[in-house]
């Protein structure tokens, strides 16, 4: 058969489509990183010995747990691929390789909104001192950047970790070092939402986060081909 | 004598043209005792100017020193690894293993470098501050950062068998790293800006005349370490690539045990040579 290669935009459709198909199927990654979280914060109260937080603590206790949560994601994001053959699948088919680092992505972004959907409510309800209703527009921005900026790494390694044998070791180690400056701006950008007369939302750090989030889709772009060969 | 020349057979054909090039630009040891000699020069020259020549430090006293081996020593070190990844750029180009042996070895040796700023940099704090970590000097934690991010390089290696897919996984890890300094460093920094404002350029600024050449000195003796240092690995793991190339050659390749399975990369020695 030869076809025309398909449009990119047909191919990510397709992808993503599989991917929530997959995710609808085994609830592999969404169910793990939510109940994760709740478990992180359940912790977090017993470590901390606080009730409820505010200001910069409260900013960095989402933070941390909310990546600590994706890296879940990560790590599974290219596993049934690699065990079952979707890789080999997707290269002996005519498709552009950028449509996977692009399904691959949005369907990773897909899960941590759907996570978050439950996780931020959950730590309203169960360490916030401020209400988190109040918050909730400023905390949108942050949180749709932090989501691409972990989308764009978390594709990247874990193409770069699902291949070694230690991968559920190298992905973490991996991302956990590229992700710092993404909890280094999405925490200082929410902090003063948290506080308790709330501050406005630092543009500063959103315009850091943002330009961040730019260089490492460009680097994952520029550099996914070289992952997915043979 | 002149019988026994004749009655000798004949000489093997001059060896095929891969030794010549081998021994032309191969071995990468050209030049290589001048380079050492005028390291080893240039290290005790900035040593003695450390030591005897430089005045000492107003506040720190002594201590100061420690800056002309703990500012150069970063300063190499995260060129070190921009440099493994413009390195990885070429291999993922050229797709030619040497590029990856290249970036490895600059990597690696970056990495050697990197411990010993992270020990200094904290002697330094002690003595400064009295702490031997400070969290609010933004140089030293994005330091600890891009180290945190490159001890996963080599076990990353080590984890991918197939020696060609872990080069090309090696070269995505070093470009990626290697943007990731920079950008880690301005935002590092960015985020105690407001708490301590530093300027990075009282290094060339506030330094009195001797303190200054000093200095320059030691950047410069450093990168010729460096450089000297990543030219002595890539020798040494070229004669090793030799070596083996030739036992095969003379034994057989039965003789040779395969390969241990290793972080560095399997370089054959030239493409298309004899091995």
């Amino acid at each position: 058969m030869s076809a025309p290669a398909p449009r990119t935009r047909t191919v990510v459709a397709a992808l993503l489509r599989k991917e929530l198909h997959v995710e609808l199927r085994t609830w592999e990654s969404v169910p793990a990183m939510t109940l994760f979280s709740v478990t992180a914060y359940v912790l977090f109260h017993f470590g901390l010995q606080q009730d409820s937080l505010g200001g910069p603590l409260a900013s960095g206790v989402l933070w941390v747990t909310l990546l600590f949560a994706s890296i879940l994601a990560v790590n599974r994001l290219f596993v049934a691929d690699d065990e079952q053959g979707g890789f080999d699948a997707f290269l002996l088919s005519p498709a552009d390789r950028g449509a996977l680092l692009l399904g691959k992505a949005l369907s990773l972004l897909a899960y941590l909104v759907a996570f978050e959907l439950v996780a931020v409510p959950a730590f309203g309800l169960l360490l916030l001192r401020t209400s988190l209703g109040a918050a909730l527009p400023g905390l949108l921005a942050p949180l749709a950047l932090g989501d691409l900026g972990v989308a764009a790494i978390g594709t990247l390694v874990g193409a770069l970790a699902v291949r070694t044998r230690a991968r559920d070791l190298i992905g973490p180690l991996l991302s956990l070092p590229l992700l710092v400056p993404v909890v280094i701006c999405a925490a200082r950008a929410t902090a003063p939402l948290f506080m308790s007369p709330a501050g406005g939302l630092p543009l500063r750090w959103m315009l850091t986060l943002g330009l961040y989030d730019l260089v490492f889709a460009v680097i994952a772009f520029a550099l996914f081909d070289f992952l997915v060969e043979d | 004598m002149a019988d026994s020349m004749t009655s000798t057979p004949p000489r093997a054909p001059a060896p095929p043209a891969a030794s010549a090039t081998g021994r032309r630009r191969g071995l990468y040891g050209r030049n290589l005792r001048a380079l050492s000699l005028v390291t080893a020069a240039l290290v005790t020259l900035t040593l003695l100017g450390v030591f005897f020549w430089a005045p000492n430090d107003a506040y720190l006293g002594f201590l100061q020193k420690i800056f002309y081996v703990h500012v150069p020593l970063a300063i190499v070190t995260l060129c070190g690894f921009i440099a493994g990844g413009v390195m990885a750029i070429a291999h993922l180009r050229t797709r030619d293993p040497r590029w990856d042996m290249r970036s490895y070895v600059a990597i690696h040796i970056s990495l050697v470098f990197g411990v010993a700023v992270l020990i200094t940099g904290s002697i330094w704090a002690k003595g400064a501050w009295g702490h031997w970590w400070v969290w609010d000097e933004p140089t030293l934690v994005s330091f600890l950062l891009i180290m945190l991010l490159y001890a996963t390089y080599q076990p990353m290696r080590f984890a991918i068998e197939d020696p060609e897919r872990q080069a090309r996984a090696a070269s995505v890890f070093a470009i990626t790293a290697g943007v990731f300094v920079p950008i880690n460093f301005a935002i590092v920094r960015l985020s105690t800006a407001y708490v301590h404002p530093r300027t990075l350029d009282n290094i060339s600024g506030n330094l009195p005349g001797r303190m200054q050449v000093v200095f320059w000195l030691a950047l410069l003796s450093v990168t010729l370490l460096w450089v000297t240092l990543w030219r002595y690995e890539m020798a040494s793991k070229h004669a090793t690539a030799q070596l083996r190339r030739l036992r095969r050659l003379l034994a057989g390749d039965e003789s040779e045990a395969p390969p241990r399975r290793s972080a560095a990369p399997s370089v054959t020695t030239s493409p298309g040579g004899v091995g």
